[in-house]
């Protein structure tokens, strides 16, 4: 067994589900997005926000922001591990591309919540 | 006359690998890659490969041909040769020894790593331990592997993390001991394999399909260890 | 020479095929310090390739089935001059040594009830010829050699043993006193050659094909154990004795196994006809090897042979169906696709008889002690030297061995001498160390090689000598054609002795290890030339036409060579098993 502290969830498999399984939230998220603008051709702000204001709306969202939370990570991870041979660098790079993606997590959390 | 073309490297005399040229011969007899190698090394004796069963069954003679891995003893020049031309390289991704024979250490470690016996803790009858024809069969596309080193080498995967990544070869052979019937220590395995680089780093590019010279399916097998990794864990 | 790294092992295993690693398997679970030297990966050697199965009584297919049966036909296979009490160890033992190899993991192909699938090979009877034939082979499909190698392999991963990988053994050290004491060889990687010091050597290198220009044989069968032994001076047994196997592909010689034929299988001739019906009207396709090897050539000589040039027979198959062809022999439809052209669902494959093993070899009891004689032909054991699989002479397979009784052979011997060499350093093994000078004889070839100047090429040569012995001591045999080819080969001795090794260098030089190779071809050559001159009759695969009969009063021996003054002796065949009456030799048909 390879042993390692830095993947999500400590596990292959873990990360293997983890992946999958976001990967259909962003695919549902997604697809819910293109059909909403598909089915709203005259789209204005007062609707647009007015999906966003609702509960629902918002819970659905946030999922597909951690979901791609974990997605990139994983994502990402396994190419720093692919490419960067050097451990420093890859440390550095892993360091940096957490913080990229909690401040886009609080970020969008923000967006969500804040208006 | 068949160009051949062929990656040269002598650590006590060379600085760097080169490829150098020849002019072969064929009678335009379709023969094997092997027998050509055969006739340039009556030549040169310089000429450095490992060959032994000559029939495939022995997986020594793997190496890039015309780009693609395979067994220079069953690939006949009519499959492989483009434009009147042959280029053998040896297997991507290790390190060469000298001319087309590569270390295959990494390659051996990592299928040492999977326990490629049977283990089975129960005391051994008197007799054979029985196994039902349907059970055998699940075998079958398994155990065939000859250890050539095609696939391996031809797994991206396996040239970034030669060191973690099991590889096709070892996986087929780790599926191999999870789907006899007879091994008792499937838990054992699936617990070992299932950090993010063992399995994992598989990412179903099929390379190893693609250049398996006995038809085999890593990647399926792969698939199935997968399926039992989550059962096993969910 | 001082500057030589040595190293030291309780037992080294010359040979990492089967018999050798089944050795191997057995000191590393005593703990005793082994290591196996191969000249290749140990799944690269030729046990790789034998295809159709291992013949043992597990009584699966006939419950009924008994080992005496076995024994009963391996004698008659090997025309009355396999030892009985030899016969009787490997069949009375074989069970336990396949069943072993299937709790090992070995993949064996299963009947609906469980147990090992057991198929039909040639001179396979029940109840001592009279109750027709026996299914007596247990299988792995097709690969059964490849199955049984593997395990072995795997098992001895999971027992720790120590492996020389990719090393080749040049020559053995003997001290003072004549004993075995290790061997000179070279690790091919880096060109090192180094002294193994060892109480036990075990010589597992398997047979030597390659002195025939067309073998089944894998391009590394270059008898290379008992080139050493014969350098080192002692004996060889039934060196005549080369099976000749009826069904080699026609122009690329690769194997198809007897199973082909025990599955039911037959041989035609250029009229269709199933002509071993002629020959031997009972066991038909399933008669012994060298009966049907025979059969074959006589229809071809008489101008009944297939093809363009009428020099082959077909092997019909098309008639066992996709479904059996693909579920029973799947790597002979790859290799035939492959090497003859042909779909067996389809057409037939051309074979014509190809030299595929060697029952002769090193004498040996059945603890793999290797056996000379003294000035008064009484056997004496060597020290140190111990030999099994096909480079031994047990002698199992006397004049003819059978089908699937290789790969019985060297698990049962392999182990056997395993277990000997296990108690026998338990007891206490204490040889005097070799000199420098005896470290010198053993490098003398090396360094003949490497001081080459000038000279013949090896490939050359080495196709040269395949020619003579492929022209002169084929299937059929004669006083004449036999003295003109010990002729050639003495002549081609003296230039071997002079040959050239353009590449001195030290990486992976297999151009060294083809050198050195030449030279065991040429010791294995002149040891079957002389001695198949030598024995004056007919027996099992040597087959002369001036001497036809078999001749018991003179002949129910074995043949041995002396290498010091080339000349043959004769050794008394063992007639007396523990367990069982002796066979009395009987006139021999199927």
């Amino acid at each position: 067994m390879v042993t390692n502290i830095t993947n999500f969830g400590r596990s292959g498999l873990s990360d293997w589900l983890i992946q999958r399984v976001s990967a259909i939230i962003l695919a549902v998220y997604t697809l819910f997005i293109v059909l909403y603008l598909l089915f709203n051709p005259g789209l204005d702000y007062a609707t647009w926000s007015g999906l966003f204001a609702q509960t629902w709306m918002r819970i659905f969202s946030l999922l597909a922001f951690v979901s791609l939370a974990a997605h990139a990570w994983v994502g990402l991870w396994t190419v720093t591990t692919d490419y960067l041979k050097p451990t420093g660098i890859r440390v550095g790079v892993q360091t940096l591309i957490i913080l990229a993606i909690f401040v886009f997590l609080v970020w969008g959390i923000q967006i969500l919540w804040g208006a | 006359m068949l160009q051949v073309s062929i990656y040269r490297y002598n650590p006590e005399t060379d600085s760097a690998p080169y490829m150098q040229e020849f002019q072969v011969d064929t009678q335009g007899r379709d023969l094997m890659v092997l027998n050509v190698l055969e006739l340039i090394k009556e030549g040169d004796s310089t000429m450095a490969y490992r060959r032994s069963c000559r029939e495939g069954v022995c997986g020594s003679d793997g190496m890039n041909m015309n780009g693609k891995n395979g067994l220079a003893c069953i690939t006949p020049l009519s499959e492989v040769v483009k434009n009147g031309k042959l280029t053998l390289r040896p297997l991507p991704g290790l390190p060469v020894i000298r001319d087309l024979v590569v270390d295959m250490g990494l390659f051996y470690k990592q299928y040492e790593r999977i326990q490629p016996y049977l283990q089975n803790d129960e005391p051994a009858p008197a007799i054979e331990r029985l196994q039902s024809p349907e059970d055998r069969d699940k075998l079958d596309g398994l155990y065939e592997c000859i250890l050539c080193a095609c696939c391996s080498t031809a797994c991206p995967s396996f040239w970034w993390n030669p060191d973690k990544f099991v590889g096709p070869a070892g996986l087929l052979q780790a599926y191999r001991f999870l789907a006899d019937s007879r091994d008792t220590a499937t838990r054992e395995r699936l617990s070992e394999l299932e950090d993010p680089f063992s399995v994992f780093r598989c990412r179903g590019i099929m390379n190893c399909v693609a250049v398996c010279p006995k038809g085999l399916n890593p990647t399926r097998a792969i698939g199935k260890i997968r399926e039992m990794l989550l059962a096993n864990a969910t | 020479m001082s500057n030589m790294r040595s190293l030291s092992f309780d037992a080294i295993i010359i040979g990492g095929g089967g018999s050798g690693l089944r050795a191997a398997l057995e000191l590393a679970k005593s703990g005793k310090k082994t290591a196996v030297l191969s000249k290749v990966f140990p799944t690269r050697s030729h046990t790789v390739s034998a295809q159709g199965g291992i013949t043992c009584a597990i009584a699966s297919a006939d419950p009924n089935d008994d080992w005496r049966w076995h024994m009963y036909d391996t004698v008659k296979g090997g025309d009355y001059i396999a030892d009985q009490d030899a016969a009787e160890y490997m069949c009375s033992e074989g069970p336990k040594a396949v069943f072993e190899l299937e709790h090992m993991g070995l993949p064996f192909s299963r009947f609906d009830n469980g147990r090992i699938y057991q198929r039909p090979f040639g001179g396979q009877s029940k109840n001592f010829g009279t109750g027709g034939q026996a299914a007596r082979t247990c299988a792995a499909a097709d690969r059964t050699g490849h199955a049984l190698l593997h395990t072995l392999y795997q098992n001895n991963l999971k027992n720790n043993t120590t492996f020389l990988n990719e090393w080749y053994a040049i020559d053995l050290v003997k001290n003072a006193n004549g004993d075995v004491v290790g061997c000179i060889a070279m690790d091919i990687e880096t060109g090192e050659v180094v002294h193994v010091k060892s109480k036990a050597t075990v010589l597992a290198t398997g047979g030597s094909g390659r002195i025939y220009a067309s073998t089944t044989n894998a391009l590394i069968n270059t008898g290379d154990g008992i080139g050493m032994a014969l350098r080192a001076g002692f004996p060889m047994q039934d060196m005549e004795m080369w099976q000749f196997h009826p069904t080699g592909i026609y122009g690329a010689g690769v194997l198809v196994t007897e199973g082909c034929r025990g599955e039911g299988g037959y041989l035609v001739n250029k009229d269709g006809e199933r002509f071993m019906e002629r020959y031997a009207p009972n066991a038909k396709d399933l008669a012994g090897r060298d009966v049907v090897a025979r059969s074959m050539v006589m229809e071809i000589l008489e101008g009944r042979g297939c093809g363009e040039h009428g020099d082959h027979v077909y092997l019909k198959l098309d008639h066992l169906g996709e479904e059996v062809l693909g579920k029973r022999l799947p790597g002979i439809v790859e290799l035939s696709k492959t090497f003859a052209h042909a779909d067996p669902a389809k057409e037939p494959i051309p074979v014509v008889p190809t030299c595929h093993y060697m029952m002769g070899g090193v004498p040996t009891n059945v603890h793999g002690q290797a056996i000379m004689t003294d000035a008064d032909g009484k056997d004496s054991i060597v020290g140190g030297l111990y030999a099994c699989g096909e480079a031994a002479c047990v002698s199992v397979h006397g004049a003819n061995r059978l089908g699937g009784n290789s790969l019985l052979d060297l698990v049962v011997f392999g182990r056997a001498a395993g277990i000997f060499i296990e108690s026998a350093l338990n007891e206490g093994v204490d040889y005097l160390e070799a000199s420098e000078s005896d470290v010198d004889a053993a490098m003398k070839r090396v360094t003949r090689w490497n001081e080459s100047q000038g000279g013949e090429s090896v490939p050359a040569l080495r196709a040269e000598l395949q020619g003579i012995m492929q022209n002169s001591f084929g299937v059929f045999r004669e006083e004449e054609n036999m003295q003109k080819g010990v002729g050639q080969l003495a002549e081609l001795r003296s230039r071997i002795a002079n040959a050239h090794l353009p590449d001195k260098s030290g990486a992976f030089n297999t151009a060294r290890v083809e050198a050195l190779e030449l030279d065991n071809l040429m010791e294995v050559a002149e040891a079957t030339a002389i001695a198949a001159l030598e024995r004056k009759e007919s027996r099992g695969a040597h087959c002369r036409y001036d001497y036809p009969d078999r001749d018991d009063v003179n002949w129910l021996k074995h043949s041995l060579y002396f290498p010091a003054d080339k000349k043959v002796g004769k050794r008394d065949v063992n007639f007396a098993p523990k367990t069982v009456d002796m066979f009395e030799p009987k006139v021999r048909t199927y």
